[in-house]
């Protein structure tokens, strides 16, 4: 026994630690402002974020339209509930997950001729298209005169999670699933044509990578990726589905989210998340307590400004990302600590 | 028939706009590779600026003045504290550094002058002409007439000038241009001051049109089908591909918008220029790519 767990390493004790604060401590703390503001939204961004990173950061196919596939997961989702009752809600989130994939899989197509900034145009047409479909054709939305539906109850295996904790939970098991999973999918042979077709697509085409088979399967799962968050966002999060939130602006956070974690990293997703999602609360309580200010315009220029800097000042002096700078300050604490060898 | 080409007409006039706009990237892209986003909140800020110095009872002429010293100071500011640190570094990093910057310009540009929408009026009439058998809006025309110029302009300064040849050279090889000894950093700044003077035209035409407000800075959006219609590096190509963008916008609203529900103009010109890329993946004259492993 002890030698079983002497093989742990310590940095997995911390992950196992972690998880344990997570699922068991965090809940329990019974803040709902914990969870509603800052917890909920960060599961959901940086669930996109880690979609966005598989197709940006790893397989290098810039896109600017995850909002636009996040929006079809949660009209998805929403459909599958209303006009099939029988299936089982997670059964409805994988299927509303697979629909964004194959409308992914349609706007990465030009991906096969496009690249570089072209490519933003098809991903640009992709935002802009789902949004008027969505808008535009009311059976998505029930014909519900508003455009803005109420998100159903959400009850899983019998329970209802409708809590905010409990939608905490539940948004934390889907997210570090396929956040596990994209870490292993990033080290296989998939996750090594994707990085091998963003350093030199001709030579992963010469070594025998199917370049246009790779690109495809990016889409296809960084959409899918997107939609589970569409639905955690909407679900979980906001509780409404309506298609005027998931706009050109979301998708663009979500870009700034990866620019600011990490280009492939899936850590640097969460990091960026936290960033965005409390950056705009710490402005307003900075604003109140300063300038006794609660001016809510102003706030939101102060915050698009420190997020504009922020993005030059890391291209600049740390083009990883986050993730690097917290993982170099890191090494440094550690070898700080260490007696010096020679 | 006459109905069609009244359409026909009002869209290639609003299509005189989106090559404007394009035109401030092209001289961007086609010189240091950048795909510059933050050209449509160069426009906000030309504009704003403009017209608030105009509200503050500040003539005409030395507003004019004004807002073109803080174009040149901010392509300045830009080459010093954003490119240059950048250089060489990927077209993505800089695409996406222009992302950041246009964040930083549209916030700033607001918190200083304010976020409410203003009326510009540069003096233009803006009535009705009857040309035989439809009629065209004359500010249309003006506007049209100033963007001629300014094209016309710009292709004497590539073609004609000194720094026009130096600029030409950089686009083609900056490594090279380098050891020619050009300044890459005097070369960029001028470039970026170009391009805040074109944002400048584009914001006056389009802040009389729209007013002066935030959503002026989505133009940039516009911007991007008309780049890939017609090649990002070709001056002639914004021009074109405005014209094309812009017609078909407004005839696809008119006879296949009401088919489908109205509102098509928001996606048609991207769903085109994709069609249209994949059979020209550099548009209509951009440089077609030579890849090599």
């Amino acid at each position: 026994m002890t030698a079983a767990l002497r093989t742990i390493a310590p940095r997995q004790w911390a992950l196992i630690a972690l998880l344990v604060v997570a699922f068991a401590v965090v809940p329990r703390l019974g803040f709902d402002y914990l969870f509603d503001a800052i917890l909920l939204p960060v599961l959901a961004l940086g669930l996109a974020g880690i979609g966005l990173n598989l197709l940006t950061g790893y397989a290098g196919q810039i896109s600017v339209g995850s909002a636009a596939f996040m929006a079809v997961g949660a009209f998805g989702a929403y459909n599958f509930m209303l006009r099939a009752p029988g299936v089982p809600v997670l059964v409805s989130f994988i299927l509303a997950g697979l629909i964004a994939a194959a409308v992914g899989i349609v706007f990465g197509l030009p991906s096969l001729r496009l690249k570089g900034f072209y490519l933003l145009v098809s991903t640009l047409a992709a935002q802009f298209f789902v949004q008027w479909v969505l808008t535009n054709f009311h059976w998505f939305a029930n014909d519900d005169p508003s455009g803005v539906v109420t998100a159903p109850q959400i009850v899983i295996a019998g329970i209802d999670v409708g809590t905010s904790a409990g939608r905490y939970v539940m948004c934390l098991a889907i997210v570090l699933l396929l956040a596990w999973a994209a870490h292993r999918l990033a080290r296989s042979q998939v996750g090594r044509n994707w990085i091998a077709i963003r350093d030199n697509e001709t030579a992963a085409a010469v070594i025998g990578d199917s370049v246009f088979r790779s690109k495809l399967l990016a889409f296809a799962i960084s959409s899918f990726y997107c939609g589970i968050a569409g639905i955690l966002w909407a679900f979980a999060y906001l509780r409404t589905v309506e298609s005027d939130g998931f706009s050109l602006d979301l998708s663009f956070r979500i870009l700034f989210i990866v620019i600011i974690g990490g280009l492939a990293s899936i850590r640097g997703a969460f990091l960026g998340a936290v960033l965005l999602v409390t950056l705009p609360l710490l402005l307003t309580r900075f604003g109140a307590a300063v300038f006794s200010s609660t001016n809510s315009g102003v706030i939101e220029l102060a915050e698009m400004i420190l997020v504009g800097l922020l993005i030059i000042v890391l291209l600049i002096a740390e083009p990883d990302g986050l993730v690097s700078l917290i993982d170099r300050g890191w090494k440094r604490i550690i070898v700080g600590r260490l007696p010096r060898i020679s | 028939m006459s109905f069609f080409l009244e359409v026909l007409v009002g869209g290639l006039l609003s299509g005189v706009m989106y090559s404007l706009v394009a035109l401030g990237f092209v001289l961007v892209y086609k010189t240091s590779g950048v795909l510059n986003f933050a050209q449509g909140a160069m426009v906000l800020f030309a504009a704003l600026t403009f017209v608030s110095l105009t509200e503050r009872n500040v003539p005409f002429a030395i507003a004019l003045a004004l807002t073109l010293v803080a174009m040149i100071v901010l392509g300045f500011l830009i080459e010093r504290l954003v490119l240059a640190p950048l250089v060489n570094q990927s077209p993505i990093t800089l695409f996406m550094a222009t992302l950041g910057l246009s964040y930083v310009i549209e916030g700033a540009a607001q918190l200083i002058w304010g976020t409410e929408v203003h009326g510009l009026e540069l003096g233009i009439p803006d009535t009705p002409l009857h040309l035989g058998v439809f009629s065209v809006s004359t500010f249309d025309l003006v506007a049209a007439l100033i963007a001629g110029t300014m094209v016309l302009a710009l292709l004497v300064f590539f073609r004609a000038t000194r720094t026009g040849l130096a600029f030409r050279a950089v686009a083609d090889d900056q490594f090279a241009a380098l050891a020619v000894g050009l300044r890459l950093s005097t070369i960029w700044t001028i470039v970026w001051t170009l391009a805040g003077v074109v944002a400048l035209v584009a914001g006056l035409l389009w802040g009389a049109r729209l007013g002066v407000q935030f959503s002026l800075s989505t133009v940039v959006l516009k911007a991007l089908p008309v780049l890939v219609l017609g090649g990002f590096d070709s001056i002639a190509g914004a021009i074109v591909g405005g014209l094309l963008i812009g017609a078909i916008e407004k005839v696809a609203e008119v006879y296949l918008g009401p088919l489908v529900g109205g509102g098509i103009e928001s996606w048609i010109a991207y769903v085109v220029a994709l069609l249209f890329l994949l059979v020209r993946p550099a548009g209509l004259f951009g440089q077609r790519a030579v890849v090599r492993a």
